[in-house]
């Protein structure tokens, strides 16, 4: 469903990411880990549209999409969640939702038509399925930061995407928040039938729910495979000498 | 935005058409001037409170505005009901154009090129003297024709016996009115929604589909039709349109009504714009040191009171009831 | 086709109003560049430099070397106010919207411009130049100033000093790290909130001496401030917000394309100007010598 190809991006002479590629299956659930500094929020940022490549090439359901503007990606069926939690944080959590409807369906350049009670039995109806229905009226500003990221996740599939990059998406989240975290993410990508592309510390995390493991290592791919090969990887396990996981 | 049970912008309105009746010729002037500015800085919201982009040449639409509508008026011979809508028309052309360029810049670079637009229109309008009469204006705009209203006087008693001035006043009062309905109606809408989207986040609102920088283009070219259209009231009004219209300090003036009165709510500017006006005809009735007193409202405001009289109102409101309220 | 002569006293005009307004711009550049933020008020601090150059010879009276006193005099008479404005009401605001910050300094010119007016008065003032630089000699059939001539020499020799502080000095290799990354370097020990208060008082003590030094030359009149901050910003835009050689090589260009521009298109002057600003932000937004902010 999605391929990178050779993938390169330079920073002043610094090169972040040094033809990558790889291949995410329709269905699957994939990681890319690394160390910090292995460009994987780099990586996500040039699949998405958000920086463009110096060389390679993006292909989403098998169209060229390398470097197209990130609104026009969303259209075509890539949702995304940010490292740092990114939410519209003076609206309130319906509002947020609703929102990413309005535009989805369309919507955006009616200028008349008040927008309260637009869409509100679908915007109720993924608060519920994110657990966060009860918050509907609280600014998302104000919410812990467990619950501003299961906002995130809701906001992305508002937009009925069929794959779903996510930029560590339990950064930051207790033990017992993560476990929670994944059991939702699991039981929504499985529900929707959706592809899954994360990128992830907690190794735990990746090898419990991962079918696919890209490793990366300042900016190059070192491996690539199932969770098994991967973790037995020589060179993997070098990189990951003293990592405390 | 919660929903007020006493519908207080038209009680305001209604008031409004009754100060030629009980106050003095000077408070009618007022109330004309409080009008015009209050859409003004209203239009100007719609760029900074709604779609977070901050405008420093704000004025050049203004004075496109007024000087499309006193040209049209006083050397052509053009009806108002002509002049007026192109005010808006030729402000919203001009705002394509330079909000074109405008907006694929952010922040500081943002605001510096919407500086140097208004000053070019300031420069054009100052030294263009055939067209605009440079740096002295033009003087004695006409008011609109009002005969009709006066031919229709014995038949509706309520509409003889004003002034011109007055006349103007309640097609002022008319016009601006219909022209916040638009504008509410265009901020409580999906694509105002859109623009907030863009305010609190532009990354994030990319990701839901929005096209940020069209967006931003159509907040830009209807701010500046709405100020236009001000522009073009205003022309009238003042007896005579200059160059100081489109001055980067008129600018800096309604930009700090828009910030007196509150950038979060919608009728926050209109508030502002009235406070100022009133406590600016008040202090130079005692003394010149006007800029004085407002720089030091100013720095007060931003201190203590960032979200404006709104933001201070709004404080004060859910301090006092303890109800949690729904958005 | 215009006498060379004339042409060369033209240029040389707009070198010597290029020199003044870098003294002036070169304070908002570094303010923009440290700070990042657009200071307005520094056109004030800019003629509260020349009014205190001029009250303080009405104090001292007309000796040999009154002149110097005074300048130099109200160049530290405003950088201390610049500091304690910067200490004690400016620093509150850091944390706070940009839009907060520049409205901020909004206000100070209209209460400063203000103040001014109290203490000085509307009616033009003005201070005569300094004895040993009286008069004024010919070169290429133009006629210099020795004023004139003092400033064009003080300005690159400025400018020469100010890029050796940065570069050499241990202060000005921090000033270069605040622009570039305040937090590491706050983490690291710098003390960044004095720094931030030192470079404000070096701003507003190159204003308030660009002040006092143009008063031989210019009448000091009150809307001094609002006309020099004006052209301040398109210099800093050419050439770029926060790069000091921008500024000088904008301060150049704008000294030469005003005093041609009056010359050959005296309507399109100021037009022009505003022009060449906007075209650069379009072309490429950090000026000429600017790099492209985070």
């Amino acid at each position: 469903m999605l391929d990178v190809h050779d993938i390169r991006k330079s920073f002043d002479g610094f090169q972040a990411v040094g033809g990558v590629s790889f291949t995410v299956p329709r269905g699957s659930i994939s990681a890319i880990i690394g160390p910090n500094g292995a460009g994987k929020t780099t990586l996500f940022n040039l699949i998405t549209g958000h920086l463009t490549p110096d060389a390679g090439r993006v292909v989403f359901k098998e169209r060229d999409v390398t470097g197209i503007a990130p609104h026009d990606l969303c259209r075509l069926g890539m949702g995304r969640s940010f490292q740092r939690t990114n939410i519209f944080p003076r609206l309130t959590v319906h509002q947020n939702v609703q929102a990413a409807f309005l535009s989805h369906r369309g919507r955006g350049w009616n200028l008349f038509t008040p927008v309260e009670g637009l869409y509100r039995e679908e915007t109720d109806a993924l608060l519920q399925s994110v657990g966060l229905l009860d918050k509907a009226g609280e600014v998302s500003g104000f919410l812990s930061h467990g619950n501003q990221k299961q906002l995130e996740l809701g906001i992305a599939l508002a937009l009925e995407p069929e794959i779903l990059l996510l930029d560590e998406p339990t950064a930051g989240m207790s033990a017992a928040e993560t476990r929670e975290s994944i059991r939702l993410i699991e039981r929504i990508a499985a529900d929707r039938g959706l592809t899954l592309l994360f990128t992830e510390h907690d190794m735990e995390v990746v090898f419990s729910i991962a079918h696919r493991i890209t490793v990366l290592h300042q900016g190059r791919v070192i491996a690539d495979g199932a969770p098994a090969d991967v973790r037995l990887d020589p060179e993997v396990r070098r990189v990951y000498l003293g990592e405390s996981h | 935005m919660r929903p007020s049970r006493v519908p207080w912008a038209l009680l305001v309105l209604v008031a409004a058409f009754f100060v030629p009746a009980v106050g003095s010729r000077f408070y009618t002037f007022l109330a004309n001037d409080v009008v015009i500015w209050a859409l003004f800085a209203t239009s100007l919201n719609l760029l900074v409170g709604y779609t977070g982009l901050v405008s420093f040449g704000h004025a050049a639409y203004f004075g496109i505005g007024a000087y499309t509508t006193g040209i049209l008026m006083k050397r052509l011979g053009v009806t108002f009901l002509v002049a007026f809508p192109a005010a808006g028309l030729v402000a919203a052309i001009f705002a394509l154009f330079f909000g074109f360029f405008c907006v694929r810049l952010t922040r500081i670079y943002f605001a510096m090129l919407t500086l140097a637009f208004a000053q070019i229109v300031w420069a054009i309008c100052f030294k263009w003297n055939e067209v605009t009469g440079g740096e002295q204006g033009m003087p004695e705009i006409p008011y609109p024709d009002f005969g009709l209203l006066e031919r229709l006087a014995p038949l509706l008693p309520p509409l003889g016996g004003y002034r011109t001035s007055e006349y103007f006043y309640f097609l002022t009062l008319v016009l601006v009115a219909l022209c916040f309905w638009a504008l509410r109606r265009i901020v409580a809408s999906p694509f105002g929604r859109m623009l907030t989207t863009i305010r609190e986040n532009p990354e994030r609102a990319e990701f839901i589909g929005v096209n940020v920088r069209r967006y931003e283009l159509a907040a830009f070219v209807l701010a500046g039709s709405f100020a236009g259209l001000a522009g073009g009231l205003f022309g009238i009004f003042n007896r005579g349109v200059f160059p100081d219209f489109a001055y980067w300090t008129k600018s800096s003036e309604v930009l700090i009504m828009t910030l007196l009165g509150g950038m979060g709510a919608f009728y926050g500017p209109a508030v502002g714009a009235l406070v100022l006006l009133w406590l600016n005809q008040q202090i130079i009735s005692v003394t010149e040191y006007w800029p004085l007193i407002l720089g030091g409202i100013l720095v007060i405001l931003l201190f203590a009171f960032p979200g404006g009289l709104a933001g201070a109102l709004e404080a004060l409101r859910t301090r006092l009831v303890r109800r949690p309220r729904s958005a | 086709m215009p006498d060379p002569s004339f042409v060369f006293a033209q240029s040389l005009s707009g070198l010597t109003a290029a020199m003044f307004l870098f003294l002036i711009a070169s304070g908002l550049s570094l303010i923009f560049g440290v700070l990042r933020v657009l200071n307005f008020a520094h056109g004030t601090f800019y003629m509260l430099g020349a009014y205190s150059a001029f009250q303080l010879v009405q104090w001292i009276g007309t000796g040999p070397g009154t002149f110097w006193v005074a300048a130099l005099g109200a160049a530290v008479a405003v950088a201390a106010l610049g500091g304690l404005v910067e200490r004690f009401l400016f620093r509150h605001l850091y944390g706070k919207d940009e839009l907060y910050q520049l409205l901020f300094t909004y206000a100070l010119v209209l209460i400063l411009s203000d103040v001014a007016k109290i203490l000085w008065g509307t009616q033009q003032k003005s201070v005569s130049r300094p004895p040993g630089l009286n008069g004024a000699f010919s070169l290429f059939g133009a006629t210099i100033p020795y004023y004139n001539l003092f400033i064009l020499l003080l300005g690159p020799f400025i400018a020469l000093a100010f890029w050796f502080a940065l570069q050499r000095t241990r202060v000005g290799r921090f000033i270069r790290a605040a622009a570039l990354d305040r937090e590491t370097l706050g983490a690291l020990g710098v003390n960044v909130s004095g720094l931030y208060t030192g470079v404000f008082v070096l701003a507003s003590f190159l204003g308030g001496l660009g002040g006092a030094l143009v008063t031989p030359v210019r009448t000091i009149v009150p809307g001094m401030d609002t006309e020099i901050i004006v052209e301040a910003f398109i210099v800093v835009v050419i050439g770029g917000l926060g790069s000091f050689w921008g500024t000088f090589l904008g301060s150049l260009i704008y000294g030469q394309v005003l005093s041609f521009g009056i010359l050959f298109f005296p309507r399109f002057s100021i037009f022009s100007v505003f022009a060449l600003m906007a075209a650069v932000l379009i072309i490429r937004p950090w000026g000429l010598l600017g790099r492209p902010l985070k």
